[in-house]
C-alpha cells in the first residue's frame, strides 16, 4: 500500500514537477469529501432506519432494497426542486448562507486523521483550527435567519447565536483538559497520547470523563440537534432559521448539521475514544486496520445522535441557556484545575 | 432632536398553518424577545354550523354530526346527544346498552387521552411518544370498526339505545403481499375470540403500555423542566374560568360528573378520580395517565358484566327505534313503524332538557329544546374546548414561546369542538 502510494508520487512529480503538489492534494481532498458525502447520505438513511425501529416501524423500504437508494432519490428530488427566494430577502446573503454553513463542515475535516498518518494536513495547531471552524458554521445559520426576513427564521436565528456563544465555551474548556493531558495540539498526537499498554484504559475517557460527557453534550447542541434543536424547533418555530429555503439550498443546511454531526463524531472519537486504536493491542484486536476502529468509534458517537433524538424531548431556549452557563462552564472551570493538579501528582497514569 | 425608533412587539401568527396548533388554530402572539406578552387564540377557522345544521335535520340524522365536532372522542359526543334526546322522550335505556355506552366511552376516553399525550409530547419534542400511543390507538380503532364499521366517525349510539350489539367475532387479517403468514397469525392472535375478548386482552396488555410511557416522560428531566410551573391555573381560577375535566382537577377541584351526576350505570362501577396539586401541565399530564388507568378499570368492569348478560341493546318503542328487520318484514305495524321513522323522524315532546357527560376533555353537554317535531328547534352545544381556550392568554402570559406549545398541548384542544 505504501509502496503503491510513494511509487504514484514518484511519477508524478517527474511527470508534472511543482505543479505536482496540488494536484495530489487535490486528489486526496476528494478521497476525503466523496466517501464524506456518501457518509452523509447514508447517514440520513441510517437515522430514519434507527430511529424508525425505536419507534416500532421500519423507516423507509420502497426504494431499493431495504431502502437502501433512498438518500439516492432524496438527493435528486431536492436537486430538481425550485429554489424560492422570497421577495423580502436580501438575496445576496440569502444564497450565500447555506454555503457559509456548509464550508466549515468540510474544511474542518482537513486536520482530522482518520488512522496512523492518514491525514490531510498534519498541523500543530488542529485543536484550534477545530474550534475556529466548528464556530464559523454558526454564520450561515445567522445570515440564512436574517436574510429571509422572517419572523420564525429570525427567531431561530437568535436561539442559534445564543446557543452557539454559551456551549463555545465549555466545549473549549473541554478541550483544554484535552490538550493538557496530551501536551498536543495535534490530533495525531493527541492519539499517540493515548496509546499505552492499559488498551482501552488508556484513553482519555477516563480521567476526563465529566469533560467526555461536556462535549459530547455540547456538540449536540453545537450541531443544533435534538433535544437541543431549538434553532430549528419544529413545533415552535416551524423550522427556525431554513423555513423559507428550499430545493438544493435547503440540502446544504441538511449537508452542513450532518457533516457536523459526523465531524462531532469524529473528534469525540480522537480525542476521547483513542481514535483509530484498537480497544486491546493484541490480537484479534489488533488484526483489524485502524480506519476500522476510527469508523467504528464514530459510528458508536453518531448512534448516541439518533438514540437521543429518539428519547427526550426538546429543551426550551432559557433552560439550555442555563445548563450551558450554569452547570458546564463552573464544571469544565473545575475540572481544568483538577486535571492539572492531578497531573502533577504520581497518580497521573495517562 | 432625532426621533427616537419606536420599539415595538414582536407579533407573529402561531397557525393556522403550523405543525403544533392542533388543526386550524390561529394563536396571535405578542412577543417581548421570546416572552409571550399577550397570546390572542382566534377561533372560527372550522366552524361548520353544527347547531343551525340540527335545526334542519331530523333527531335521528344529527347524530352523526355529533362525531365530527370532537373528531378524537366521537362517541362521547354522541352520548350527549342522545342522553338529551332520550331525556326529551323519557325514553327507557336497556341496562345493557347502557353498560356498552359506559365501556365505549372509557375506550373513547382512553382513545382521547392516548392522542393527547403522543401530540402533548410531540409538541415538546419527545417525537417517540406519538408513535407509541398511535400504536394502542390503532387497536381501540379496530373496536370502533368492529361495533360500527367505521374508525372514527362511528354513529353507534342511538336515542335509547346502540344500534347493535356487540360482535361475535372479530374481523381477521388476511395474507397479501405485505404481510407474510407470521405476521398474520401474530396479529390475529388477539381477534380469535368475540370483540369482548379482543377488548379484554387489550385491557390486559395496556397498563403495561402506560408504564412505557411512564418511563419516557414522568421522571424524565428535560420533560418536567418544560412542564412543571408551566401554564399554572389556581383551583378558583379554574372555576372561575369555566374549566372542567382534566384541566380542572389538574388544579386540584375535585369534580368528576361520573361521580357527581352519575349518568348511565357509572354509578356501579369502581374508579377513582386522579386529582392534581398544583394545577400545572405536568399535574394535568399525570392526572391523564392515571384517568387511563381508570377507564381502562372500568372497561373491565363492563366485560365483565357484559359477558354475564346479554339482552336487548336498544328500547322496544318503536316511535323512537326502529323494529328488528325480521319482524318488519312480517308484519305490517311494523312496516308502518320502520317507514314512519326513517322517512319523517321521530318525533319528540315539547320541552327542553340539557344533558351534560364527562366526556375525555371535560364537560360536554347539549341543551336541546323540542317544539314537538321531528326536528329540533334549537340545539346548544356546551364544548370543553372553548372556555379551555379562552383562558390561553392567562396560562401563557409570561411564558416563552416554546411554553406556548406545552399549553396549547395540554389544554387538548380540538377545533372541530371549540369552533362547532
Amino acid at each position: 500500500m505504501m509502496e503503491l502510494l510513494q511509487a504514484i508520487e514518484q511519477m508524478g512529480q517527474s511527470l508534472l514537477g511543482v505543479a505536482w503538489v496540488p494536484v495530489w492534494t487535490l486528489v486526496k481532498i476528494v478521497a476525503i469529501v466523496a466517501p464524506l458525502m456518501i457518509g452523509i447520505a447514508y447517514l440520513t438513511l441510517a437515522e430514519r432506519k434507527v430511529i424508525g425501529y425505536m419507534q416500532v416501524r421500519i423507516g423507509p423500504n420502497r426504494v431499493g432494497y431495504y431502502g437502501l437508494l433512498q438518500p439516492l432519490a432524496d438527493g435528486i428530488k431536492l436537486m430538481f426542486k425550485e429554489i424560492i427566494i422570497p421577495t423580502g430577502s436580501n438575496r445576496f446573503l440569502f444564497v450565500v448562507a447555506p454555503v457559509l454553513a456548509l464550508m466549515p463542515a468540510l474544511a474542518a475535516w482537513a486536520v482530522v486523521p482518520f488512522a496512523d498518518g492518514m491525514v490531510l494536513a498534519n498541523v500543530n495547531a488542529g485543536l484550534l483550527y477545530i474550534l475556529a471552524m466548528t464556530s464559523l458554521g454558526v454564520y450561515g445559520i445567522i445570515i440564512a435567519g436574517w436574510a429571509s426576513n422572517s419572523k420564525y427564521a429570525f427567531l431561530g436565528a437568535m436561539r442559534s447565536a445564543a446557543q452557539i456563544v454559551s456551549y463555545e465555551i465549555a466545549m473549549g474548556f473541554a478541550l483544554v483538559c484535552v490538550l493538557m493531558a496530551a501536551q498536543s495540539m495535534n490530533l495525531g498526537d493527541i492519539v499517540h497520547g493515548q496509546q499505552g499498554k492499559a488498551g482501552l484504559f488508556g484513553w482519555y475517557f477516563i480521567p476526563l470523563f465529566p469533560m467526555f460527557l461536556v462535549y459530547l453534550i455540547a456538540g449536540v447542541a453545537e450541531t443544533n440537534r435534538a433535544p437541543f434543536d431549538m434553532a430549528e424547533g419544529e413545533s415552535e418555530i416551524v423550522a427556525g432559521f431554513h423555513v423559507e429555503y428550499s430545493g438544493m439550498a435547503f440540502a446544504l443546511f441538511f449537508l452542513a448539521e450532518y457533516a457536523n454531526m459526523i465531524l462531532i463524531a469524529a473528534l469525540t472519537s480522537i480525542m476521547f475514544l483513542g481514535g483509530w486504536l484498537p480497544p486491546f493491542d493484541v490480537a484479534p484486536f489488533n488484526w483489524l486496520p485502524g480506519l476500522f476502529w476510527m469508523l467504528a468509534k464514530m459510528s458508536f458517537v453518531l448512534f448516541l445522535f439518533l438514540w437521543f433524538r429518539a428519547t427526550f424531548p426538546r429543551y426550551r431556549y432559557d433552560q439550555l441557556m442555563r445548563l450551558g452557563w450554569k452547570v458546564f462552564i463552573p464544571l469544565t472551570l473545575i475540572w481544568v484545575v483538577v486535571v492539572g493538579a492531578w497531573m502533577q501528582t504520581r497518580f497521573w497514569l495517562w | 432632536m432625532p426621533a427616537m425608533a419606536e420599539i415595538r412587539n414582536y407579533t407573529i401568527n402561531f397557525g393556522p398553518q403550523h405543525p403544533a396548533a392542533h388543526g386550524v388554530l390561529r394563536l396571535v402572539l405578542e412577543l417581548d424577545g421570546e416572552v409571550i406578552v399577550r397570546a390572542d387564540p382566534h377561533i372560527g377557522l372550522l366552524h361548520r354550523g353544527t347547531e343551525k345544521l340540527a335545526e334542519t335535520r331530523t333527531w335521528l340524522q344529527t347524530l352523526p354530526y355529533l362525531d365530527r365536532l370532537d373528531y378524537v372522542s366521537m362517541m362521547c359526543n354522541e352520548h350527549a346527544y342522545c342522553l338529551a334526546v332520550e331525556r326529551l322522550l323519557g325514553a327507557e335505556v336497556p341496562l345493557r346498552a347502557q353498560y356498552i355506552r359506559v365501556m365505549m366511552d372509557e375506550v373513547t376516553r382512553i382513545l382521547n387521552h392516548l392522542l393527547n399525550i403522543g401530540t402533548h409530547a410531540l409538541d415538546i419534542g419527545a417525537m417517540t411518544m406519538v408513535l407509541y400511543t398511535f400504536r394502542e390507538r390503532e387497536d381501540l380503532m379496530d373496536v370502533y370498526e368492529a361495533v360500527s364499521g367505521a374508525r372514527l366517525h362511528a354513529a353507534y349510539y342511538r336515542p335509547g339505545g346502540v344500534y347493535r350489539d356487540l360482535p361475535d367475532r372479530m374481523p381477521q387479517y388476511v395474507q397479501n403481499k405485505f404481510k407474510n403468514a407470521e405476521t398474520v397469525k401474530r396479529l390475529n392472535e388477539a381477534r380469535q375470540g368475540s370483540l369482548l375478548d379482543f377488548i379484554e386482552d387489550f385491557t390486559n396488555r395496556f397498563p403495561a403500555y402506560v408504564d412505557e410511557y411512564e418511563t419516557l416522560l414522568t421522571d424524565n428531566r428535560i420533560w418536567k423542566q418544560r412542564t412543571v410551573g408551566v401554564g399554572v391555573v389556581s383551583p378558583e381560577r379554574a372555576l372561575a374560568l369555566g374549566f372542567t375535566g382534566p384541566m380542572l382537577r389538574g388544579s386540584g377541584v375535585e369534580w368528576d360528573l361520573r361521580k357527581k351526576q352519575p349518568y348511565e350505570v357509572y354509578d356501579r362501577m369502581e374508579f377513582d378520580v386522579p386529582v392534581g396539586v398544583n394545577g400545572d401541565c405536568y399535574d394535568r399530564y399525570l392526572v391523564r395517565i392515571e384517568e387511563m388507568r381508570q377507564a381502562n378499570r372500568i372497561v373491565k368492569q363492563c366485560i365483565d358484566w357484559l359477558r354475564m348478560n346479554p339482552g336487548p341493546v336498544i328500547t322496544d318503542n318503536h316511535k323512537v327505534a326502529p323494529p328488528p328487520r325480521e319482524k318488519m318484514k312480517a308484519g305490517m305495524e311494523e312496516l308502518i313503524h320502520h317507514f314512519k321513522l326513517f322517512t319523517e323522524g321521530m318525533h319528540v315532546p315539547p320541552g327542553e332538557a340539557y344533558a351534560a357527560i364527562e366526556h375525555p376533555k371535560g364537560e360536554f353537554g347539549v341543551y336541546a329544546i323540542s317544539d314537538g317535531g321531528n326536528k329540533p328547534y334549537r340545539i346548544k352545544l356546551r364544548s370543553p374546548g372553548f372556555p379551555h381556550l379562552a383562558a390561553t392568554d392567562e396560562m401563557a402570559k409570561g411564558h416563552m414561546i416554546a411554553d406556548a406549545t406545552a399549553i396549547i398541548g395540554t389544554i387538548d384542544l380540538v377545533l372541530g369542538d371549540t369552533d362547532r
